[in-house]
């Protein structure tokens, strides 16, 4: 039997806050270990919590650009539940009103485009971390009481590659609009993943298998690569799957049962008393709204048709927004915009990367790409030359065209000149000369070389080519 | 007012609470009987009222996102009953 896997994942995602939740401890990675702790966030008796304005934001802000409903009325629960990294015994979350529901995520898929609906974006709090030794374990509580929004897609992924593409994508929307770093090493975001199986066609769901907790999304695609084939062997054995949650073994990589349905959590969730309702005003959203972004798709393909890159730049100037932003800045006044991206990264990028200069810190005017590029189309210097014109420029700030005229660069299209060269050049080298007259083509190319190395490089190239043709031919 | 029937060793269960069987049957007719007041409550007719999570019409109370000092390290773990490594010691977790 022909049988199709139904995935959905619960995203979550630490907000970039400078606070806590609920209190003013920082909200950042590395420090030591409960230093960055106080009486809200280690649940000690008698405290209030109060919302970080900034964490409601960004989940409004996540909201908007997961095409979601930002609700006018959300409010605050307990899951109540014991666990040493919990110090309150309840973690405060939004159960029945969230802060945002109904949205969809687009995204590349195989050779087309997929849609993945999103069911809620939901904020609440982080937990501590836990350090395990031989006989005891150890809670550090510095990410306790960090804002954390969970994202919870539908039952739309239909593969593990599919879940991998829509986690990245989810990633780059949410860095892209300044919620979340998504630093993976940090743990800034987890994943639970549901997934079932049933056979192709048939409407009503399988079991669901949930398997907790995993911190990397190539993590969550080799799971599922085992998870899967696990479920449908288990079935076609004539076995039968229950609802259950499962650990990912990433060493091992297997999956193993955590526990089953009997043993589910009830956490008895209700209103947090300590916290009243969030209802945003329409100014507020309105002020949210103004930080709405244009998503990376999008950019993506605003580059490919306004400027005419292939996918693969586009892409780069997606990655690296900031390069993106600058090469706009030339492209607009650009002939022919792909040159100008090959320059900023091929060229610049190198440059950057080798010097260690950030891309606001440059000495050259981004109009000087420009002029690069037509010093180069106008036939004045070689694509050659032009590489160590820009070095220059980038070293000291030099518009190109002064240190072509400077360093006397300027290509030699003189004709006189270059036959000077090139009969040098045969003169100099008699044999490939003669290989080239008796048919050896590669022979042209060495010839060619001596001619540039006598010219030091200024000799235009095509010109080269053909007078050289003229003289071994005549 | 009915005393409403309650699963005292679940609930017992989950708040992690150990109770005798004396204990049991004493607390679960005293929780039957608080949620006897519940029921004596669902009797009154809220068809044309907003529920709501609060007793106070308060709602947007929010701080603004700036970082305030922590407690000291050692301040924060005066009431460890175990500590190594600047880490609150628990019990092995065992899932």
């Amino acid at each position: 039997m022909d049988y199709e896997p139904v995935i959905g994942l619960e995203t979550h995602v630490q907000l970039k806050t400078k606070s806590k939740m609920w209190c003013g401890c920082a909200n950042a990675f590395g420090a030591p270990p409960n230093t960055n702790v106080c009486p809200v966030c280690l649940g000690l008796p008698g405290v209030l919590p109060v919302a970080n304005e900034e964490a409601l934001r960004l989940t409004a802000l996540t909201g908007l650009l997961l095409n979601c409903t930002v609700s006018r009325h959300a409010k605050f629960d307990r899951k109540n539940y014991f666990y040493p990294d919990m110090p309150k015994n309840y973690q405060i979350t939004q159960y029945d009103k969230p802060s945002t529901m109904n949205g969809s995520v687009e995204f590349e898929f195989g050779a087309g485009m997929a849609r993945v609906r999103i069911t809620r974006a939901h904020l609440e709090e982080d937990v501590g971390k836990n350090f395990h030794f031989d006989r005891t374990s150890g809670v550090d509580f510095n990410r306790a009481g960090v804002p954390l929004m969970e994202i919870v897609s539908e039952p739309d992924l239909t593969s593990a590659d599919m879940a991998y593409e829509y986690l990245n994508a989810l990633k780059d929307i949410l860095v892209y609009g300044g919620v979340s770093d998504c630093d993976m090493e940090k743990g800034m975001v987890r994943c639970d993943v549901n997934v079932s199986v049933r056979p192709r066609g048939r409407k009503e769901l399988g079991a669901k298998i949930e398997i907790k907790n995993m911190n990397s999304f190539s993590g969550v695609r080799r799971a599922l690569e085992y998870e899967i084939p696990r479920q449908i062997e288990t079935l076609e054995k004539g076995g039968k799957l229950i609802q259950s949650t499962r650990r990912w073994d990433d060493v091992a990589a297997v999956t193993e049962e955590m526990r089953t349905k009997e043993h589910a959590h009830d956490y008895r969730y209700f209103p947090e008393p300590d916290l009243m309702p969030f209802q945003p005003t329409a100014a507020w959203l309105q002020e949210v709204s103004r930080r709405v972004v244009e998503l990376p798709l999008a950019r993506k393909q605003r580059f490919m048709r306004d400027y005419q890159l292939p996918a693969s730049d586009a892409q780069t100037f997606v990655w690296d927004a900031a390069l993106g932003n600058y090469f706009e800045g030339i492209a607009k006044q650009a002939k022919n915009p792909k040159a100008a991206a090959n320059w900023v990264i091929n060229n610049l990028r190198a440059k950057l990367a080798e010097s260690g200069v950030a891309l606001g810190d440059l000495k050259f005017q981004p109009g000087a790409i420009l002029e690069l590029i037509e010093l180069v189309d106008s036939g004045k210097i070689s694509g050659k030359i032009a590489q160590d014109v820009f070095a220059e420029t980038f070293a000291t700030g030099d518009a190109p065209a002064r240190i072509v005229e400077k360093k006397s660069l300027a290509q030699v299209s003189d004709t006189g000149a270059i036959e000077k060269f090139c009969e040098q050049a045969i003169m100099a080298n008699p044999g490939p000369a003669a290989d080239y007259r008796a048919g050896k083509m590669a022979a042209l190319n060495f010839l060619k070389g001596q001619v540039m190395k006598l010219s030091k490089g200024k000799a235009n190239p095509a010109l080269v080519g053909e007078v050289l043709e003229r003289k071994l031919k005549g | 007012m009915a005393a409403v029937e309650i699963d005292v060793k679940y609930v017992a269960h989950l708040a992690r609470l150990s109770l005798s069987a004396g204990e049991e049957q004493k607390l679960g007719a005293q929780l039957g009987n608080i949620l006897g007041y519940i029921e004596k409550l669902k009797e009154v007719d809220v068809s044309g009222v907003e529920p709501t999570a609060h007793a106070f019409p308060l709602v947007n109370v929010t701080r603004l996102d700036e970082v305030r000092p922590s407690l000291s390290h050692e301040d924060a773990m005066r009431n460890a009953p175990a500590q190594s490594n600047g880490l609150f010691i628990v019990p092995k977790i065992v899932e």
